[in-house]
């Protein structure tokens, strides 16, 4: 009967000592992204110099190109942790997707927002169909689809396993999606504008994007690191509560 | 192999046409969505001779969506599916021989109307050829796609809107070939490039897809 | 024949059973009881391949059944809880059809339908039978089929007792043709003494 005993334990080990390890990342990635970002934002807007093309809407890169890039990584990242859910059943990773999906959408949505924000000062309207931001936005139907997948589906389990085969079937799809994209893109409108970093940037505004990039990624780490936590305790009582009602009819 | 393979093809081919009610609904979708767009958008001769490859597309794309719904559900609900899991075959040939046979019924139809679609919004014979075409190379990797999106929410309650919003990112790359292949014509451009495209895309989804609908099943009926 | 190894079944984060292990062989039949809840039909998909084990092995002469799946598939019958049967379709065309892509003539189908007592309904389509009926129309395939592994998910469900009768006489027949049985049942079983019980219930505690 040892068996039986291992399995479980086993299983909740690398939650166990995650939890504790997670209690102490925490406030420390949070303290670290307010730094950051007040640092990132200072530079940003005070001591980086007004773009001579785009005046002083180009500001919004500096929260809008970090966004971009998080929605990007942390899609991939989550497809990692699908993987190694499905394959090697590890339960922490299942964790770890779950709760990288929200903040994912949620960067997808800031930089698809910010984006259109920075469009209406430079191209005058607030969307266009261009490459990168359609292809942003079929990056949250992506993020959307997991989410729903796993909320859809009343086995957690399941749900886990299916949500984690359709990201890996997306992250597939993301390249094929972009390039196709930016196929249709240059068929329809030729040479147009797109969100361009610009060729002068300079060094004060590289060092405000770095900043605000470390920012947006230790304020991930926290919130994800959190959220785990959260799912964790969640999925405990419920099993808890599962063996307290199988225990209960037996006896 | 080959035999017992046709066997199983014929057996689904009559299973799906015992349904003849889900391939009426399908196709009169497809007639109602292609109708509403000069409805809705214009009866200009000209923008619509413009927005037909994309307006029949789509009307193509949803109808393909339409009919997925009923591609696993009533087999997972009356336990005719747990037994075509259970044949002495591969399950991704059991698969990908009714999603030929589920292409056949649902898709081919819809292609065999879309000359008249392309008259009714001024095509000429080129286009009307190229569309017809570009139907033919793109439905069955979106049926084969779909069966994906189809086979991750069997079993669910009202998961239409779900499996919509699953499939739309795999789906824009298809859409967008076989629109952009009839623009291209209109253009007068080379149209090789897209054929080619769509085809590899077929051929890809033909191998890869039955694998990735019988994984997404195994883990739905689990 | 059929050997099960420390399998365990996992189900909403709960352990149903585990360490299970058993050996079948031919002509023996295993009868699988436990209360609600205790992993009975898990524990019968699992074993059919629906659904994965979260530990151990089932092998089949020897062979992993997930490595042959193919092999092992044509040695095995499973009726589920559902009856697989089309409502749209009759009799005969649920039967030809419950046999897959086995070649069988529509004599034998008819003859099957006769025993089981739809006879007369061969053409009638499955929404209009009752369930005891739809029942004895998924146990017609017992009759038709080569399997030399049943894996029955509570099959006495909505028979009459005289169809019970007829079912014991058909898995006391295949048990002496050196036919192996699995099954699930709440009642308890009138058969020939080769059926051993397996409580999860117990096996658990």
């Amino acid at each position: 009967m040892s068996m039986t005993r291992r399995i479980p334990w086993m299983k909740y080990a690398s939650a166990s000592s995650f939890y504790p390890l997670a209690n102490r990342l925490v406030p420390i990635f949070m303290g670290l992204a307010i730094v950051l970002a007040v640092i990132g934002l200072y530079v940003g807007f005070f001591v980086a110099p007004i773009d001579y093309q785009q005046g002083n809407s180009y500001r919004i890169m500096f929260l809008h190109v970090p966004a971009a890039w998080m929605s990007m990584f942390i899609y991939l990242l989550l497809a990692v942790y699908a993987i190694i859910s499905l394959v090697w059943r590890v339960k922490m990773a299942d964790i770890m997707a779950y709760s990288l999906a929200p903040t994912g959408a949620m960067f997808t949505f800031l930089a698809l927002l910010t984006g259109a924000l920075w469009g209406r000062p430079t191209w005058g309207t607030y969307w266009i169909w261009d490459a990168r931001l359609t292809s942003e936005l079929l990056l949250l139907f992506l993020y959307l689809g997991y989410m729903g997948l796993y909320s859809a589906i009343p086995d957690r389990q399941r749900a886990s396993r299916a949500a984690s085969f359709l990201a890996i079937v997306g992250v597939v799809n993301v390249p094929i999606i972009y390039f196709s994209v930016v196929w249709w893109n240059t068929l329809h409108q030729g040479s147009s504008f797109s969100v361009s970093d610009g060729a002068s940037m300079t060094s004060d505004m590289l060092s405000a994007l770095l900043l605000m990039t470390f920012a947006c990624w230790a304020y991930a780490i926290a919130v994800v690191l959190r959220r785990a936590q959260a799912v964790i305790l969640e999925r405990k009582k419920v099993a808890l509560w599962a063996s307290q009602i199988s225990r209960k009819k037996e006896s | 192999m080959h035999r017992m393979l046709w066997k199983l093809f014929n057996r689904d081919m009559a299973l799906f046409m015992q349904r003849k009610q889900d391939i009426v609904t399908v196709l009169g979708f497809f007639l109602v969505a292609v109708a509403l767009f000069p409805l809705g958008i214009s009866s200009d001769p000209e923008l619509l001779r413009e927005i037909a490859p994309g307006a029949i597309w789509i009307a193509a794309l949803f109808s393909t969506v339409l009919a997925l719904d009923r591609l696993f559900s009533e087999d997972m609900d009356d336990g005719t599916l747990e037994q075509q899991l259970l044949m002495p075959l591969p399950i991704s040939l059991v698969l990908l021989v009714r999603l030929i046979a589920h292409w056949v019924v649902t898709s081919l139809p819809i292609i065999v109307l879309t000359p008249v679609m392309g008259v009714q919004f001024g095509l000429n014979l080129d286009e009307i050829v190229i569309l017809t075409f570009s139907l033919l190379l793109g439905t069955p990797v979106l049926v084969l796609l779909g069966a994906i999106g189809a086979a991750l929410t069997v079993g669910l309650k009202s998961s239409g809107g779900l499996v919509t919003l699953l499939l739309l990112p795999l789906y824009v790359p298809v859409l967008i070939l076989g629109t952009s292949s009839v623009s291209s014509v209109m253009a007068g451009m080379e149209v090789t490039a897209h054929f080619s495209l769509m085809g590899a895309a077929l051929i890809v989804s033909l191998v890869l897809s039955p694998f990735a609908v019988a994984t997404a099943l195994k883990i739905t009926i689990d | 024949m059929l050997s099960i190894e420390g399998l365990a079944a996992e189900r909403e984060e709960r352990l149903l059973f585990s360490g299970l292990s058993v050996t079948l062989s031919a002509g023996e039949g295993l009868h699988i009881v436990g209360k609600n809840g205790t992993g009975k039909t898990t524990f019968l998909r699992i074993l059919c391949g629906l659904t994965s084990p979260a530990a151990g092995s089932i092998k089949w002469q020897g062979q992993d059944t997930r490595l042959f799946r193919e092999e092992f598939c044509s040695d095995l019958l499973y009726l589920g809880h559902k009856n697989a049967n089309k409502v749209e379709l009759d009799c005969r065309e649920n039967l030809k059809l419950s046999l897959g892509v086995k070649e069988v003539s529509s004599a034998e189908i008819d003859d099957a339908l006769h025993e089981v007592g739809l006879g007369l309904l061969l053409h009638l389509p499955a929404r209009f039978l009752s369930q005891g009926q739809q029942r004895r129309l998924s146990l017609a395939r017992l009759l038709l089929t080569k399997a030399r592994l049943w894996v029955l998910d509570e099959p006495y469900t909505a028979l009459d007792y005289k169809a019970i009768e007829w079912l014991d006489s058909q898995l006391e027949c295949h048990l002496k043709n050196k036919g192996l049985l699995v099954l699930t049942s709440h009642q308890t079983l009138t058969m020939s003494n080769t059926i051993r019980e397996l409580n999860l219930g117990e096996l658990n505690a």
